[in-house]
Parts: C-alpha cells; structure tokens; sequence
C-alpha cells in the first residue's frame, strides 16, 4: 500500500515536472519576455539590464529550475496584457470558476446516479425510453450551443433568468461567493446546466450499463431468493457494486468539467480563469497560460491521486491483492 | 435483392451478402443517419453548384435585404430565402453549405492526421516494445490526462505566439487540423498497439520474420490490415468529436479565420443577434451542426456493435 502510494506520487511528480517544461517553453521561447514588460521607448541597456536581472543569460536548465521553484511557490510573474501578477488575477477569478464545477459537478452525479438507476430499473417504460434517446442528443450537442438554446429559452423568451455574468457576489475573505445573493444563484443555474449536461448523460449511460450487468449476476439472484425487498436488493446490493467505475469517470470528469468551463464561462461571460485563458491565447498573454497550465495539471494530477487511493477505500478485494503480492 | 446478383462473386455481391450490410440493412436509425450524412457531405462537396449565391463574394449581398426572415419575402426586394438572413443579407442556406464545407473538411483532414500519426506510433510501439514502447506510452498517459480541447487550445496559443499576424490567418486552418489530430491520436496508438502485440506473434508474421521480409514491411503489408477493425470505429466516432472540437474552438474564436467561416463561427456571429429576436441566423447552422454529429455518432455506435463479435 504505502510503496504503491510512493509510486504513484513519483508519476505525479513526472506528469508536473513535464507540464511544467512545457508552460516553461512557452514562456522562454514564445516571443521575446523582455519585449513584452517593457515599452518601446526603452534602450537596449535597460533591456540588457532587466535580461541580466531576470536571469534570462543563465544556462537554461538554471533556468528551468527557477521556473519550477518559483512556480512551487505559485509565482509566475506579470500578465503581459493585464500588468499585474499571474497569480493575483488567478486566485481572484477562481472562485467563479470553482463555484461553478463543484454546483454543476454535484448536480451531474446526483441526477445522473438516480437516471441511471431509473433507467436500469424501468428498462423498457416509455420514460426510460424518452432519458435514453434525450441522452443521445445530449452527448452529441456542443456544449455552446445547450448554452446559446437555454440563453434564447430563459433570457430572451421567456426573461426569467439573466443571460451572462456572474450576479452580485458577496466576499467572505479572499473567496468571492455568488452562492448567497438571489442574483448570484439566478446567474448560476444556466451556466451549471450547461457545463453539467454532458456529465450527467455520461454519468447516467454508465450508472445504467453497470446497473444491468449486476442485476444480472448471481448473487443478486441470491438475495433476491432469500426475499429481500426489492429496495434493499436494489439499492445496498446492486448500487454499490455499480459505484467504482462511476468513482473513476466521475472523478476524471472533474478534471474535465474545469477544461471544459472554459466554452462555458465563454457563452454566459462568467468571470472565471476559463474566460481569463481563452482571452489569454487570443492576446497570447503567455505567464497566464503558462500558469493556467500548471494550475490544471495540479488539479488534475490531485483529483486521480484521489481516485486511485479511494479504489482502496472502496474495493477490498484491491487491498487484498496488493498485500498478497507483497506490494 | 435477386438471386443472380448474390451468386455472381463480385466485390460488390460480396458486400451486399455479407453480415455488416444485413446488420445495417436491419438498423433503421443506422440507415437513416448513414443518408443523413452522406446527404450533407455531397451537399457541402457540391456547394458551389447548388448554393443560391455565393455567400462570401461581397457583390452578391444586397444589404437592404439584411435580416429577411425565413420563408417570407423580404420588405424591399421581395425575394424568398428559405432559412433567412442574416445582417449582411447573406443567405444563410448558402452560408450553412460552405460553413459545413469548412467543417467536414477539418473533421476529415483532423481525423486522418490523429490515425496517421496513432497508427504509426502505435505499429512502432507495439512492434518494437522496451523502452521506445514505455516513451511512447508514457506520453500518451500524459497526454490523455488532459482533455482535447485544452490541448487544442495550447497548440493555437503556441500558434499565435509564434506565426506573424500577418500570416495567421492563411495558415489558421492547417494549425486547426494539426492542432485537432495531435489531441486525438492516443486513442488510435493504444488501440493499434494492443493489437500490434496480439499480431506480432502469430505465425504468419514469424513466417514472414524468417524468410527476411523486413520490419516495416511486415508491418505495413502483414500487420496492419488485421488491426483495422477498431481503428475504423475510433475514426468514424472521432470525425464526430473532431466536427463538435472544431466548431468549439471556433465558436471561442481560435479556430479558422472569419473570412473561411465553419458553421461554429457562424454560430459565434449569430449568437449575437438572439438578444433581438433574429433567431434563424445560429439556430440553422446550430441543427445542422447537431444532425451531423448525432448521424456520424449514431454510424460509429453501429460500427462498434457490428464490428464486435462479443455483441452477436
């Protein structure tokens, strides 16, 4: 257990390491740095001046290894286009960001936990039917576009639900929260459902596959056999056992539903670090990317640190045969 | 069907008998979204043919003739446009056809780049094994933590830092494709790789080892057409997800240039003009993007059924 824990933090470590190489390239060859902090009037001393002060003549793999000190303790300089550290506009624009995968994230497993099990259940209602042919659609539909549909029904139609940003948002600290004003909640249900659909169509397909496959086997049989209530063999038999491939999709989809707010946060003008990125790329604003890179990746390799370790929690059979190979 | 037809052994009876056309012939949706999509692509092929006018030749567009709704005639001229236009009085029929010329053409061009590349790797790393496989896989590991789009998006940044503003917008649509492909090879790589190992050791390529054909050779004439099957199905479902990525990252505004407009920059355009009522200008080019990428979904989902003698 603990050697595979080891191990497994050395892969993250390596997976961080190359990121990080990459968001260094980016930010050494992409443009010249010293042309974009300074203005034009500057003189080739000044500019001489501020390479040497950066440190921009050392060796390069000098220079690597400042770059990953420096971003251990979440530096990464000045946004060209902003002038002002990466790393205060980050954390300023993360909590939009944050707010809105958690809200989307946790309505897409909710719903799609109890879809699927309906689905499963009720196979061939008329209902089931409808979720399962409404799911199709929903995998195929780009993500802008559920959200340009919701923006024309809500907003423009119906003009019940504002069509972009973020509302009023209260500050508790550092964190900025719409979660308690009536506006901030209001600007908040387009944007999740958005981002959480395809989550929950995927979340629901597979709650629903893996549901069949269990109710199918014998031990299902059994506990039926043994007269226990439909309830009970349904939900502490069957859905249990259905729960650790969803722990595996569903925390890989953390991941994605942080990647994919960038197309969301694009569509309702939500003040996130997506929206921040996506303008970054268009201004080639480099030390954001190069941040925002580094920031996901952490994510990332965080949320499947998690995964692998609640497999351990989850399955016994797992812990059994780690220790029985003596690992 | 009739009986002299079957019996004669031509490539094409071959085709009709054999068990993917029964199990395609069975599945109405399937035949439906196959004529789906083979309607749109020669449509999008043909689009300067049937095309009412040529939505990007300023001289064609009568701006009196600016948000005409579809099917009525417009106040001025009088003129019937079956899905209306939009703010320049283009014709936005016109525009759908050459937007999903745009379209289908980076879908394609992406897909064939991500199995080229895939399969490639894949025939290398699965033939070859030690450490050239351990690199290979390891940055696929890397690289499947992240999705497509984000890698996508990295690619254009790079792209933009790199190119002169001059030049970006002609060579927009090459770093599209690339940029589409690299993020969608893995799946082709391992795919190609397991089975490049399965392969590997059954006789006919040991036979064909040992009378001193070489590796690429064996390879390329021995190996790959037995690793086809999946690779079809992967391309078929990833020329859906590389239409929906490109229409995505045009839609952000990263992806071709405004004067080459896919049907994701003619949703861009159009979202605008939903605050004032002028819905047919995103909401047409938005169902044709949909009905390709269901069509082409549904066709892929088929495939890997047909295709899998586990489902039989």
């Amino acid at each position: 257990m603990l050697a595979f824990i080891i191990r497994r933090l050395l892969q993250s470590v390596l997976v961080m390491l190359t990121v990080a190489l990459v968001s260094f390239g980016l930010f050494r060859y992409i443009g010249d740095p010293i042309q974009n902090m300074v203005g034009q009037e500057a003189t080739v001393a000044d500019r001489e001046q501020l390479r040497q002060s950066l440190g921009l003549n050392d060796p390069v793999p000098i220079q690597f290894a400042r770059f990953v000190a420096n971003a251990a303790r979440g530096e990464f300089g000045i946004s060209y286009r902003m002038a002002r550290p990466v790393t205060d506009v980050i954390m300023e624009r993360l909590p939009a960001t944050l707010e809105l995968a958690i809200i989307s994230g946790t309505g897409a497993l909710v719903f799609g936990i109890a879809l699927g099990v309906y689905t499963a259940l009720r196979r061939d209602g008329w209902l089931s039917h409808a979720i399962m042919s409404l799911s199709l659609i929903g995998v195929s539909l780009p993500t802008f576009l559920i959200g340009i549909l919701l923006i024309y029904l809500f907003a423009v139609e119906l003009q019940v639900l504002p069509a972009f940003g973020r509302g009023e948002t209260v500050r508790i600290g550092w964190w900025t929260t719409g979660l308690l004003t009536e506006s901030g909640l209001k600007s908040l249900i387009m944007p999740a459902i958005t981002l959480g659909l395809y989550q929950l169509t995927l979340i629901m397909r597979l709650v629903r596959a893996e549901m069949l496959e269990v109710l199918r086997t014998d031990y299902i049989k059994f506990a039926r056999a043994r007269g226990l209530s439909n309830r009970a063999v349904h939900f502490s038999h069957a859905l249990k056992n259905t729960l650790l491939p969803v722990i595996t999709i569903a925390g890989l989809q953390i991941g994605s539903i942080i990647a994919f707010a960038i197309i969301t946060e694009t569509v309702f003008q939500w003040p996130g670090v997506g929206l921040l990125f996506i303008t970054a790329v268009q201004f080639v604003d480099i030390p954001i990317m190069a941040a925002y890179l580094v920031l996901i990746a952490l994510i990332f390799v965080v949320i499947n640190m998690i995964v692998d370790l609640l497999y351990f929690a989850v399955d016994p059979r797992l812990r059994v045969q780690r220790s029985g190979r003596g690992q | 069907m009739n009986d002299t037809v079957v019996h004669r052994d031509s490539l094409f009876a071959r085709a009709l008998d054999s068990d993917l056309f029964h199990s395609f012939i069975r599945s109405p949706v399937t035949v439906i979204s196959a004529l789906l999509t083979v309607i749109m692509i020669t449509a999008a092929m043909l689009a300067p043919v049937i095309s009412p006018q040529n939505p990007f030749d300023p001289a064609t567009l009568n701006l009196m003739e600016g948000f005409t709704p579809p099917m009525q005639p417009n106040e001025f001229t009088g003129n019937v446009y079956w899905l209306g236009t939009d703010a320049q009085g283009r014709d936005i029929f016109s525009a759908i056809l050459y937007g999903s010329r745009v379209s289908l053409l980076v879908g394609f061009a992406a897909v064939g780049f991500a199995a080229l590349l895939g399969i490639t790797l894949g025939l290398i790393s699965g033939y070859l094994g030690g450490w050239v496989d351990a690199l290979i896989m390891r940055i696929a590991d890397v690289q499947l933590s992240f999705p497509a789009i984000l890698i996508a998006l990295l690619i254009f940044g790079v792209f933009k830092g790199v190119v002169p503003p001059a030049m970006q917008d002609q060579v927009a649509i090459y770093v599209l494709i690339v940029a589409i492909g690299l993020s969608d090879w893995v799946q082709y790589a391992r795919t190609v790789r397991s089975s490049t190992m399965a392969e590997k050791n059954k006789e006919y390529v040991q036979a064909a080892r040992v009378i001193g054909v070489p590796a690429p050779l064996i390879l390329l004439r021995h190996i790959l057409p037995n690793v086809m099957g999946p690779v079809l199905v992967i391309a078929t479902i990833g020329l859906a997800l590389a239409i929906i990525l490109e229409s995505t990252l045009s839609f952000l505004g990263v992806g071709v240039p405004p004067t080459q407009p896919s049907l994701g920059t003619l949703i861009r355009v159009g979202q605008d003009f939903l605050f004032s009522g002028e819905w047919w200008i995103v909401f047409f080019p938005g169902a044709t993007l949909l009905i390709l990428a269901l069509s082409v979904n549904l066709l892929g989902d088929w495939l890997r059924d047909a295709l899998n003698p586990r489902l039989r």
